[in-house]
């Protein structure tokens, strides 16, 4: 099970829940029930799922698979522009509302441009059969005697031509051909150019809408004061005290604090850091970051934990080779801290609510906010807007909670916004975890024995949190939701901490025998998926414990991966060019190189670090890197994220770290959660591997391997093993 | 109390408390979005507006020291949102989410006022207040220097 994705586990969660479903008399799950007016336009005909074309010739592409930056709206255009023959600027690209025509919208797991790589293709494709057969019947010609272009079916014999607005109705109107027969790689004139993004413009004109740009008339303003520690209550607190301010009209509890509603913003906060509120100490742990780090080396050291993978007899191995190295790393806990705070904004009218908000998950947005106001799922419209940043924070729900419960309250417009204290203190953050490695050298330098003991929490009691109801038809919500919920508590007993386990259980080096296994420790601090998830951590531990291996055996780091990489032609390719890109083994004066080479999503990125040290001062200057994502749809995209995956890894190798004492976090904003900033931003160059496989996914590979990079360089410059993040010299 | 300014080149006047920030008076009183909320404690740089040619956080700016003033937001920085800056971040295709570019814009149209061949050196300067989760820093950076050659060249021609 160490393999699972979280788009699986999220399919896995359902399926699971449908058994049981089944097993107790239910129905199957299959669709979530919604309605599709809000994924379409007046007078547009719809060629499949994606498509539509208005008489005026506009083609829109419903974006299911939501844009947070990565590409996936310019990605999406490509696919369709390429089998309509038409500029992928030229197509309008579109969030759709909840429509059960997408099945459960989240987006996640870097695969929105792998997973409709075809199905897009051929859905587009479709619509240019049905659009050219229209074409042919209107002008009594054959079709294999039209062409298409510009978005205009063309009979090149006598100069006529029809625009896609004029036959978009007639074609809809046919059946939808079975098969098609897509674009042969040769015929592509958009997929693998360099292309602008499609959302570019709105973006620097300001003009983009965010969830927190939403404006309606009437619309007041909350702010939440909460328990600064999980699992507190509130205790007291003095309205009165507050409700006199400039623009307050409301305070009262919810269920996770108590809520300020304003005539602004400002007022809003102004009046939240104002209140008098007292808080009683709730029954569960007090997380502490001194303390977690103590219990994971105490279980490093007693427990053996479940093998995830267990090749060969490690012990044995041990003690027969030539060279052993034990030595544990350690990751701490990461906020998310997008750039857009997290808001949600509720408009409730008799017969429907219009929920907007920027959010990877749609569908669980839709279930959340219905039942809080105890509104049919057919009557909430979800308004996906642009994401100010995902990086898996918005795939969670809780600030619909909160908005829907404000809402319920006043029963007005409502936009919820956090602040950047109430986003750095109350996330679903990655996990702080710790790895045990042990391993053996033969005397020629083979890894005679690899074990890699880690410690980390499961990831599924939150994902399960609030989201499994909306797997199913509304009707099974309550059941689903206490199914997820005894599975959320029983599974990460009986399958451990999977997600912490992808790239360490999988990790590609030849090894005589292999041990790697997970103890499930769960100190109570809310986790959740953060850009790579389990890779964030792996890519750093295993591709610095590799490292490690290759001084112990005299080796150059760069040789000693390849000689055991020579299963992964892949792997091999990347080191490859990077190798020469980056110029291995001859850096610029005063420089050191370090390198990593990692796996995830399907995707394998190469990272040289180039580096400086002076004193304790750490100073990345340059990063080249090398990259398999199979076809690159977009290589400037694909460029653009590796370039962002990295500097995003650098922050946590270099910056910032979550801390909990006595259960609440220590960082509060980014004077104390700091950010790389532009003078701390190396030159990024990024080389893109050619292939004709199909793509995978570039939002999140160019995240986990970074870290080990650096740690590495910084080694070669000082000799100094950083075996924890962020990495700091003056320890 | 009442406090005027000028936004975008247009008069505009506020009855308002005077310590609204500048930020959440071009927000939420005065309807335009596109500058930003990021961390309220002038430490990112999204809400960056500039008061008379120079580059402020609105969310530290009180609405009082814009009184008799000139503001100017993402949204005036050209009338056809084709300012060379503009141009050049949609030629490199700077934006990621988006979300942090209109302070990157306005911080960027700052130095570019004050120096049309900015160096690398004069950019980290200028641009170190303006975080950017994504991650763009390389292509804002690029885009600078390709904005001063827009500039340049469409200067040299006229």
């Amino acid at each position: 099970m160490s393999g699972l994705t979280r788009r699986e586990f999220l399919g896995s969660s359902a399926a699971a829940a449908a058994a049981a479903a089944a097993t107790s008399g239910g129905l199957l799950v299959g669709c979530t029930s919604a309605p599709a007016a809000e994924s379409s336009v007046p007078g547009g005909a719809a060629l499949g799922p994606w498509i539509q074309i208005t008489p005026d010739g506009r083609v829109l592409v419903w974006a299911d698979k939501v844009e947070m930056g990565q590409g996936t709206m310019t990605g999406y255009a490509t696919l369709v522009g390429e089998e309509l023959d038409l500029d992928p600027a030229r197509i309008e690209m579109i969030h759709p509302g909840v429509d059960a025509r997408f099945g459960f919208q989240n987006t996640g797991g870097s695969d929105s441009l792998a997973s409709s790589w075809l199905p897009l293709r051929e859905s587009a494709a479709k619509a240019r059969a049905r659009l050219e057969v229209a074409a042919a019947n209107r002008l009594g010609v054959s079709r294999d005697e039209l062409s298409v272009d510009d978005g205009r079916v063309v009979h090149a014999g006598s100069g006529r031509s029809l625009g896609f607005g004029e036959l978009a109705n007639e074609a809809a109107a046919l059946a939808e051909p079975r098969d098609v027969v897509l674009k042969s790689p040769d015929q592509f004139r958009f997929i693998g150019r360099e292309r602008p993004r499609v959302d570019a413009a709105p973006k620097v004109r300001g003009a983009a809408k965010y969830g927190l740009d939403v404006r309606v008339p009437g619309m007041r303003h909350a702010a939440i004061v909460r328990p600064p520690r999980r699992g507190d209550r509130v205790e007291r607190f003095d309205a009165a005290a507050v409700l006199g301010m400039p623009g307050v009209t409301d305070v009262f509890e919810i269920s996770s604090g108590v809520a300020i509603v304003a005539t602004g913003t400002w007022q809003a906060r102004r009046a939240a850091a104002a209140l008098p509120i007292t808080f009683a100490r709730g029954e569960g742990p007090r997380p502490d970051s001194v303390e977690i780090r103590r219990e994971q080396d105490r279980l490093l050291s007693e427990e053996s934990g479940r093998a995830a993978r267990d090749e060969g007899d490690v012990e044995d191995a041990l003690a027969s080779s030539e060279q052993r190295l034990d030595v544990r790393y350690f990751t701490p806990h990461q906020a998310h801290a997008a750039m857009e705070p997290l808001n949600c904004t509720i408009i409730p009218q008799s017969d429907r609510v219009d929920v907007h908000l920027g959010t990877q998950g749609p569908t669980a947005a839709q279930d959340i906010a219905a039942h809080i106001l105890g509104r049919s799922r057919e009557d909430v419209f979800v308004h996906t807007a642009f994401l100010g940043g995902g990086f898996g924070r918005r795939v969670f729900p809780d600030v619909v909670v909160e908005c829907a419960e404000v809402v319920k309250h006043t029963n007005a417009p409502i936009q919820l916004v956090w602040s950047r204290e109430d986003d750095t203190g109350h996330d679903f953050y990655r996990p702080a975890t710790g790895h045990r490695f042990r391993a053996g050298l033969a005397a020629d330098g083979a890894i005679t024995a690899w074990d890699h003991t880690l410690v980390a929490p499961s990831l599924i009691p939150s994902m399960g949190e609030d989201i499994a109801g909306a797997f199913g038809p509304e009707w099974m919500r309550g059941f689903l939701n206490a199914a997820g919920g005894g599975l959320a508590k029983v599974l990460p007993r009986l399958v451990g901490p999977i997600m912490a386990l992808e790239g360490a259980s999988d990790q590609p080096y030849a090894a005589g025998s292999v041990r790697v296994a997970s103890v499930l420790h769960d100190p109570g601090v809310r986790v959740g998926i953060w850009r790579s998830v389990g890779h964030s951590n792996n890519g750093f531990v295993v591709e610095s414990f590799v490292d490690e291996l290759a001084h112990a055996a005299g080796d150059d780091p760069l040789e000693f991966r390849r000689g055991r990489l020579s299963e992964h032609p892949r792997h091999l390719a990347c080191l490859a060019l990077v190798e020469n890109k980056a110029n291995w083994g001859a850096p610029a004066p005063g420089r050191h190189q370090g390198v990593a080479v990692y796996e995830s999503f399907g995707t394998v990125v190469a990272h040289v670090a180039e580096v400086s040290v002076a004193g304790s001062r750490i100073r990345v200057e340059r990063v080249t890197a090398a990259v398999d994502c199979g076809r690159a749809v977009n290589p400037d995209i694909v460029r653009a994220q590796i370039e962002g995956g990295t500097n995003f890894g650098l922050t946590a190798a270099l910056k910032s770290a979550v801390t909990f004492r006595d259960g609440a976090v220590v960082e509060s904003n980014f004077h104390d959660y700091a950010m790389l900033r532009m003078n701390e931003a190396p030159e990024i160059e990024v080389h893109i591997i050619e292939s004709d496989a199909a793509p995978s996914g570039v939002g999140e590979p160019g995240t986990p391997g970074i870290a080990a990079a650096v740690a590495n360089a910084v080694f070669a410059a000082t000799g100094k093993r950083l075996r924890e993040l962020p990495l700091r010299l003056d320890a | 109390m009442t406090i005027a300014f000028k936004l975008n080149g247009e008069a505009v006047s506020l009855d308002v408390e005077p310590e609204l920030p500048l930020l959440w008076a071009i927000r939420d009183e005065l309807g335009l979005t596109g500058t930003k909320f990021g961390c309220g404690i002038g430490q990112c740089g999204a809400c960056t507006v500039q008061l008379d040619g120079r580059p402020v956080r609105g969310c530290l700016t009180p609405i009082s020291s814009a009184e008799g003033r000139a503001v100017r937001t993402i949204e005036g920085l050209d009338p056809n949102g084709r300012h060379a800056l503009q141009r050049a971040w949609v030629e490199l295709s700077v934006p990621q989410c988006g979300y942090c570019q209109s302070g990157q814009l306005m911080s960027a149209a700052s130095l570019l006022g004050a120096n049309p061949e900015p160096s690398d050196l004069d950019i980290d300067a200028a641009m170190s207040g303006n975080i950017c989760r994504c991650g763009t820093y390389g292509r804002i950076r690029a885009a600078i220097h390709r904005a001063a050659e827009i500039v340049r060249e469409e200067e040299g021609v006229s």
